[in-house]
């Protein structure tokens, strides 16, 4: 009888021991942000007339119906995984990088110059671009590691106003004789055919989608290459040892510093890829720009929704395409794509809080057990 | 000579006229971060700020009431930054992210359902806008004219600067407020509520900012549109850091980076310089000051550091 009363605890412990893993896990509390973004953006859409369930079907199946629109939500997705990878690999380190906006825009910018102003055999084109997108973001995050480690500024400063100067710098460039098109509004000429990074035809035909493109090829790469940096190399164990405590990674015989420079010009010129990637791969050009495109910003949120996990970059950044080309086709049903901004903003506010659900929900479950 | 002068005025007046925005959100941003909370939520609460102020003025043609609700709905978002960084201890940064996700989606959102999905809205006639002070006074075209003839909400943008910097320097509560910026702590030991001094510093800010927003739209440019601000919210911040984090310091900052505006507006037509260019000037310059002057625009001590009550 005793024996039996034991073995009843143990697997009451194993319950509870699976139940406290799961409440520990960050999933549980992103899929709770996730589930507020849709209350809160539903709450805007009922109030603004619009039944909520119908604009969520709408989004749903502009997403799903057709082997064309998933295609468009991955090539959607394919900046934001790149941007997502640089904000998590950083945020690893305890950098926030909000400067993936800027680092984006001149790796786009890179790769806009190369691919207009010189002439190479097709692969090769391609690859110089994205060498040269790479390069930029580097140095435009480097600069930035440098104003941290040699003069001590706050890193979310400058990367703001690195921001704006990569902003207005493209405007400038855009509007440059060489890169403008002539007669062509208000955007740079294209890029040549060469440099550009789309599937053969035969490939487009079949997916029914004339921008399908190698990026989000490349974006899987990146994002196995950055979970490899960071689990399996001294670079990621780094850079994880100074996220977790600088002082102690300090005590323990790594030079901070190079690190930090190392990896901040990795992460610059992981959303510069972006850039480089949605340029060659889907814009082919580059606009002038009335605001900032968000891409740096919308990385912020897959990386949040990720956990800074460098695979689920992957599925939060393809989470996030779906939404944008979904809520895209909302203008179909009249009701406002800017809910899909209300939505992300809010699932960010619920995961920037999330340890208070955390904590309540554990406290509850405590007070259970006790009784 | 009198071309000169003329265009001196030109300058002056538009130095004059871009100024506000970024002084009413430098004042809120040095409010917040006086109290030890980054708000980089500015921009956003400047969008909405705008859109409210032009909304409102579209249907009441009271230009001072929308003026305030410009305001108001930015205290609105202040608050909600507040709750979560305050009370909650969220981190500082990705809260202002979250806020310029939602507050400019909440603008557009609502703009396009009472527009019938127009994201601008309708331009206000200049009876909805807000009025102009010495209008008539001085001859039109003259350099006074050109000069003194602004709108109120630009000279109440000054005395804004004034009465922040009273507040700031001369009574308990900003005493305080600079004190629960530098150690919060030890004001908790001296019986200082620490929460409540932040939650109306952040909230403060959102107000001052959502003014700036609605200055937009209620004297400048006439209607909303979703790129009405772009990046003045982020200027503001720099301006903040470039006067040192004091009112009058970022009064300062605050007019030399609109007079960048005043040039840009007055070149842009001639060509000789790129107005992108231009443009860069108020972001490059913060850098340079804080690389040359390291240390002296010291951030307040418990800045972005969430603060947990003491148990």
């Amino acid at each position: 009888m005793k024996h039996k009363n034991k073995n009843n605890e143990t697997t009451q412990n194993i319950v509870n021991n699976v139940k406290h893993d799961l409440l520990q896990q960050n999933a549980l509390y992103t899929i709770i942000a996730i589930f507020f973004g849709f209350v809160v953006g539903g709450i805007f859409l009922w109030s603004a007339g619009f039944n909520p369930f119908e604009a969520y079907a709408k989004l749903f199946s502009s997403v799903f119906s057709r082997p064309k629109y998933l295609i468009w939500s991955v090539i959607y997705a394919t900046p934001l995984i790149f941007t997502g990878l640089s904000v998590a690999f950083s945020y690893k380190m305890g950098v926030f990088n909000i400067g993936a906006e800027g680092q984006f825009v001149v790796g786009s910018l890179a790769a806009l110059c190369v691919g207009i102003l010189v002439d190479m055999p097709p692969v090769l084109h391609a690859i110089f671009c994205i060498l040269a997108a790479f390069a930029a973001g580097m140095i435009w995050s480097f600069l930035v590691a440098v104003l941290r480690v040699r003069f001590g500024i706050n890193e979310v400063l400058s990367f703001i106003m690195f921001n704006w100067i990569a902003f207005y710098l493209s405007n400038y460039i855009v509007n440059t004789e060489t890169i403008h098109k002539v007669g062509g509004g208000e955007a740079s000429k294209d890029i040549r055919e060469s440099a550009r990074i789309l599937l053969p035809q035969s490939v487009q035909n079949i997916l029914q989608n004339d921008k399908a493109n190698y990026g989000f090829f490349l974006a899987i790469i990146a994002a196995v290459a950055i979970w490899f940096i960071l689990s399996k190399t001294t670079l990621g164990y780094r850079v994880m040892a100074v996220g977790l405590n600088p002082h102690a990674a300090k005590y323990g015989g790594i030079n901070s510093n190079k690190t930090m420079y190392i990896a901040m010009s990795l992460s610059g010129a992981l959303a510069a890829l972006g850039g480089a990637v949605q340029l060659m791969g889907n814009s082919m050009r580059i606009s002038q720009f009335a605001g900032q495109e968000g891409f740096g910003f919308q990385g912020i949120t897959v990386a949040l929704i990720a956990s800074s996990n460098p695979i689920g970059c992957i599925f939060a950044g393809l989470f996030y395409g779906a939404m944008k080309y979904g809520g895209s086709k909302l203008n179909l049903i009249d009701a406002p794509t800017e809910v899909i901004d209300i939505i992300m903003g809010t699932i960010v506010l619920f995961i920037a809080i999330s340890h208070v659900f955390r904590y309540l929900i554990t406290k509850r479950l405590q007070k259970k057990e006790d009784k | 000579m009198q071309e000169l002068i003329k265009n001196l005025g030109l300058i002056i007046n538009a130095t004059l006229v871009a100024t506000p925005p970024l002084l009413y959100a430098a004042l809120g941003s040095t409010f917040s971060e006086r109290s030890g909370v980054v708000n980089i939520g500015i921009e956003g609460m400047m969008t909405i700020g705008a859109f409210v102020g032009a909304a409102v003025a579209h249907f009441t043609s009271n230009a001072w009431l929308a003026f305030l609700c410009g305001g108001l709905v930015g205290a609105l978002f202040g608050l909600i930054h507040a709750i979560v960084c305050v009370s909650f201890g969220a981190d500082q940064t990705i809260s202002g992210t979250a806020i310029n996700f939602l507050a400019p989606g909440v603008a557009i959102f609502v703009c396009k359902a009472l527009f019938e999905q127009s994201s601008d809205t309708p331009p206000l006639d200049t009876a909805q806008k807000l009025p102009k002070l010495f209008n008539g006074v001085f001859e039109v075209g003259s350099f006074w004219n050109n000069v003194l003839n602004t709108y109120v909400a630009t000279y109440l943008a000054f005395v804004a600067v004034a009465v922040v910097w009273f507040i700031f320097y001369k009574t308990r509560f900003g005493m305080r407020l600079r004190a629960v910026g530098e150690h919060p702590k030890a004001c908790e030991t001296q019986g200082i509520n620490v929460f409540r001094i932040r939650y109306i510093a952040v909230i403060a800010s959102g107000f001052l900012a959502g003014l700036g927003g609605a200055y937009v739209t209620l004297c400048t440019v006439s209607q909303f549109r979703p790129a009405v601000i772009v990046g003045q919210g982020f200027i503001a911040i720099a301006a903040v850091i470039f006067g040192k984090f004091t009112p009058q310091g970022a009064m300062r900052a605050c007019l030399l980076f609109g007079l960048c505006n005043g040039l840009k507006v007055l070149l842009g037509s001639s060509n000789v310089i790129s107005p992108n260019l231009i443009s860069m000037i108020p972001y490059v310059v913060t850098i340079i000051t804080l690389v040359l002057f390291v240390g002296k625009s010291r951030v307040p001590a418990a800045s972005g550091k969430p603060y947990l009550k003491q148990r």
